[in-house]
């Protein structure tokens, strides 16, 4: 069966969305990256979807879906480069992706990780003392 | 109001959902829709699409390019032989789900395209006809 490949770099997990993908396509993504989060202890998920041309209400739970999970998971989602296109149709479709933190490109996106894990561990701290 | 070009595409696997949104694309592009509009066709269609397979058991898609005037248009249409929609005020509203969706489909599709038909008769099937105009 076909899946998308979920790259490790340190503590973040990097998923790029190159295919249109199928319903259990992204079926299989969210459950991959809910075990792979689990089994590694990753603090981050970047996923591209730079190459999305479209997002409906399938896609657009599972990008929740994930990012919902990740967070009880104590790791931290960002979507990076949704095309305009998209993310004007996303709001007229009505999906707000509340809750999803969302970033212009890789670059930005990986600062966001790292500023959420930096966060998180000083808050650690503070409590430890 | 001329009808220049009509196919048909079964949706009768998951996959032909991808099926169907790639041929809404490729029409789209062909009406010259904007890239906006575009998208909104295909999304619209996509989740047409998969109310089709998924509560109408399967059917049909059909495309068609329209040409009035010097205006160009694309109307899709959804049919099923499923068990149609008891209560279709309810099912057209936000939110409202009889699955474990987010019940954006038909209300996302009908804010997505320019004119939007349903009619659907309790155990014997459901059609939707949506179109889009440059
Ligand atoms: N072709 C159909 N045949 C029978 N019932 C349908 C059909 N299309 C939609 N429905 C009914 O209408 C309801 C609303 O559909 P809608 O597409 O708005 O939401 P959904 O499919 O439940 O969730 P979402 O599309 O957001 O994932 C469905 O839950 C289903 O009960
Ligand atoms: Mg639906």
């Amino acid at each position: 069966m076909d899946r998308i490949p979920i790259l490790r770099m340190g503590d973040f997990l990097l998923v790029t969305i190159q295919v249109d993908m199928h319903d259990q396509l992204a079926m299989t993504l969210q459950d991959d990256l809910t075990s792979q989060i689990e089994k590694t202890g990753a603090k981050g998920v970047l996923i591209d979807i730079s190459a999305l041309e479209m997002v409906d209400s399938f896609i657009g739970r599972m990008i929740a879906n994930i990012s919902g999970m990740s967070r009880i998971l104590d790791a931290s989602t960002v979507v990076v480069g949704m095309q305009p296109a998209v993310a004007i149709t996303l709001v007229e479709l009505g999906l707000s992706l509340a809750g999803v933190q969302t970033a212009l490109n890789v670059d930005r996106g990986m600062q966001r990780l790292r500023a959420d894990v930096a966060g998180k561990e000083a808050d650690d701290g503070r409590h430890q003392e | 109001m001329a009808v220049t070009k009509s196919e048909v595409i079964p949706i009768r696997t998951e996959h032909d959902i991808v099926v169907a949104r790639q041929a809404v694309r490729r029409l789209s592009v062909e009406a010259a829709f904007g890239l906006v509009d575009q998208t909104k066709m295909v999304t619209a269609a996509s989740e047409l699409a998969r109310n089709t397979f998924i509560y109408g058991g399967g059917g049909t898609l059909q495309c068609e390019s329209l040409l009035e005037g010097a205006r160009r248009g694309l109307r899709l249409t959804f049919t099923d032989q499923g068990p149609g929609i008891a209560d279709l005020s309810l099912a057209m509203k936000d939110g409202w789900t009889s699955g474990s969706g987010m019940g954006l489909g038909l209300s996302g599709a009908k804010r997505l395209v320019n004119e939007f038909e349903i009619e659907s008769v309790h155990g014997q099937g459901t059609r939707v006809t949506i179109t889009r105009w440059k």
